[in-house]
């Protein structure tokens, strides 16, 4: 068991691959990730399908498909823990306690046939966190008070709630036992407008309340821009841009496809006619381009992005991974700096 | 508002349930201009998407009135309104479940052509079938792939091929880009831009994203529990919003900007309730922060308070 460095690290992944094989093709879907939290901060995790940001969270909780997906090299260090190398005992140990995950979709996520109140009792019991029944009960009640529910629906099953209440529970059982991080996966995605603000609102408090950090996965900027204090952009498995959420939204200077994504979201506050989305498609993760990941697509590509795969460079915090940026920023020596110094 | 094309009068579709009669569309009175797009926006079970289906006849109406170039279509017969269809088209949301997986996509685009028996030879239809595809962006060489073969941008693509197979005049679209990435819905935003300048097509766009439909629209009716609350110009609609509700959905956006996200305005409680036998006066009024006892009375009719803004509220805010 090694320790993390920086005093406030909670969540340090270095040069992270994972890879999925299929039948016909060996899918790489992270390719040389580096990450790095804090304890208590909110870290978006932005990018289209396909970027990969989901299977960086599955490897984080070790979940990925048995046989199919694969770590292949890099680390993971969860508040001083070997994540790659734990044995799995000490993962299921881990998981709902240390970490825990939010899925997108809360239809899916809860088992069907078991009430509520036993479902995020279960989480308690396994992690022992309370001797008798009677204890368990009252953590139970406390914890659908704090997501918003009243204890009396605890007896309920999951048909007989909303999406947006279903997640809230969702939510309760990944909190109960007071996580240090919690990776939430869309977490508002499948919820309408009104509700979903009602859920980031409660996420918030919550974060506030048990001091937890959260690596929020979404495509959306606006969710982003609300929530987070610290935005990392995914494209091709890798981490093309990151810094605090100001910069990535005020910053004059950005990598090609930030400046795509936020070209392809209609401004509320200004009448444009149209707008300008990136062209083309995301590369097949199973065939991507060499040097830049991103070339294929990038308006400003030069001759050196179709050969060298770029580097981060780090201004103030504010990292980007293109070859543009080399000449006025700061070269990073070695790909595993990754620029999360902040 | 002068000769509308497509216009619904008091237009009513109740579901029955084991439970009672569901709600979804209940009275509602909109227009859409010639070559103008209405923007109609709410959240799940709203009855957006029903009220697109019964304006095409999809689901039957019932009571009320469609009136499509001041014709009323509901009374229309089988042979007169496979007619019709020709001239009314639609674009699902789901790129995958709306595409029959059996067919290639020459054979889908082609299909609506073929059962109107718009076409005079086999090549001429072959023909069509190219000009569409390269109309909505889609390169030759996937004539004789399957839609599991193709991702989801350039699966819409066919629906919206398809749906302009027939040169409708009218297209609902709904959620046509909510299934989408963000780099994609605005690829495809774009080309249904372009493609109503160039054929002067008329849409009713259906969806919940708010960003998307002030983009698109020029005219925004708000719909909640199968009733149109706020009806206007889109640009007085984000404006100027007069009802309590469209004034949370909009205060619900999460907009991407850090600054402004900090002040935002407090958050709309409570969830939708059930459109099963609700009960009478304004569907809001449950979660409603400025009720009062004259909102629950009787039912709230909407009224014109600006020119073309019409709004259903009897609180004061509204009627300023």
């Amino acid at each position: 068991m090694k320790t993390t460095d920086s005093k406030n690290g909670l969540l340090k992944i270095e040069n992270l691959q994972v890879e999925y094989i299929t039948d016909d093709a060996r899918v790489f879907a992270v390719n040389g990730l580096n990450l790095e939290i804090e304890k208590g901060e909110t870290l978006g995790l932005v990018g289209e399908t396909g970027a990969g940001k989901t299977t960086t969270a599955l490897s984080v909780m070790r979940l990925l498909p048995p046989k199919v997906g694969r770590v292949i090299g890099g680390s993971i260090l969860l508040d001083g823990i070997d994540i790659i190398h734990a044995g799995e005992a000490d993962m299921r140990a881990l998981r709902g306690s240390l970490v825990s995950m939010i899925f997108q979709d809360p239809m899916t996520s809860l088992n069907p046939v078991l009430t509520i109140g036993d479902q995020i009792a279960e989480v308690l019991i396994f992690h022992d966190r309370y001797n008798n029944r009677t204890d368990v009960n009252r953590r139970v009640d406390e914890i659908l008070r704090l997501v918003g529910l009243s204890p009396e629906r605890k007896n309920e099953y999951p048909h007989q709630f909303s999406g947006g209440m279903k997640q809230r529970v969702v939510i309760a059982i990944a909190l109960a036992c007071e996580p240090k991080l919690l990776l939430a996966d869309e977490p508002t995605t499948a919820l309408d407008v009104t509700i979903q603000a009602q859920v980031l609102e409660m996420m918030k408090e919550l974060q506030e309340k048990l001091h937890t950090a959260v690596i929020l996965i979404t495509h959306d900027l606006g969710v982003v821009a609300q929530t987070c204090n610290r935005v990392a952009i995914m494209y091709a498995g890798e981490i093309i841009e990151t810094g605090t959420v100001d910069r990535i939204f005020h910053a004059k200077r950005h990598h090609p496809y930030t400046e795509g994504l936020f070209g392809s979201i209609p401004d509320l506050t200004k009448k444009t006619r149209r707008l300008n989305p990136i062209d083309g498609l995301m590369p097949d993760p199973s065939n991507l381009p060499a040097g830049c990941k991103f070339h294929t697509r990038c308006p400003k590509c030069i001759d050196i992005c179709r050969t060298i795969h770029p580097r981060s460079s780090v201004r103030d915090g504010h990292s980007i991974r293109c070859h543009l940026e080399g000449e006025g920023g700061v070269p990073v020596a070695g790909e595993t700096a990754g620029g999360e110094q902040t | 508002m002068t000769n509308p094309l497509v216009q619904t009068i008091d237009l009513k579709k109740y579901f029955e349930t084991p439970r009672g009669l569901l709600y979804a569309v209940d009275g509602v009175n909109l227009s859409i201009e010639r070559g103008k797009t209405l923007g109609v926006v709410g959240e799940s079970g709203c009855g957006k998407s029903t009220l697109g289906r019964v304006i095409l006849r999809l689901l039957d109406a019932t009571s009320g009135a469609v009136l499509y170039d001041g014709e009323d279509i509901l009374r229309y017969n089988g042979e007169k309104m496979l007619q019709m269809r020709k001239k009314m088209q639609i674009i699902f949301q789901d790129p995958y479940a709306s595409l029959n997986p059996r067919m290639t996509v020459s054979e889908i685009i082609a299909e609506p052509i073929k059962v109107c028996g718009a076409f005079e030879s086999k090549d001429a239809l072959e023909d069509k079938v190219c000009d569409l595809m390269e109309t909505v962006g889609l390169a030759d060489r996937f004539v004789n792939t399957y839609p599991h073969e193709l991702d989801g941008g350039r699966r819409q693509r066919i629906g919206i091929a398809r749906a302009l197979a027939l040169d409708p005049e009218f297209i609902v679209c709904d959620e046509p880009v909510s299934a989408l990435d963000v780099s994609i819905q605005a690829q495809i935003l774009n080309l249904m831009m372009d493609l109503q300048e160039e054929r002067g097509l008329t849409y009713m766009f259906v969806t919940h994203n708010l960003s998307v439909v002030k983009h698109i629209s020029n005219e925004i009716a708000v719909m909640y529990l199968g009733q149109c609350v706020e009806k206007a110009e889109s640009e007085e609609l984000f404006e100027n919003p007069l009802h309590p509700y469209t004034k949370a959905l909009l205060a619900a956006i999460p907009i991407p900007d850090p600054d402004i996200a900090k002040r935002r305005q407090a958050i709309i409680r409570g969830e939708v309730s059930s459109p099963i036998n609700p009960a009478p006066g304004c569907r809001f009024a449950a979660r409603c922060p400025c009720v009062t006892s004259a909102c629950t009375a009787a039912n709230v009719e909407l009224k014109e308070i600006a020119p073309g803004h019409f709004v259903a509220c009897l609180s004061s805010v509204a009627q300023q």
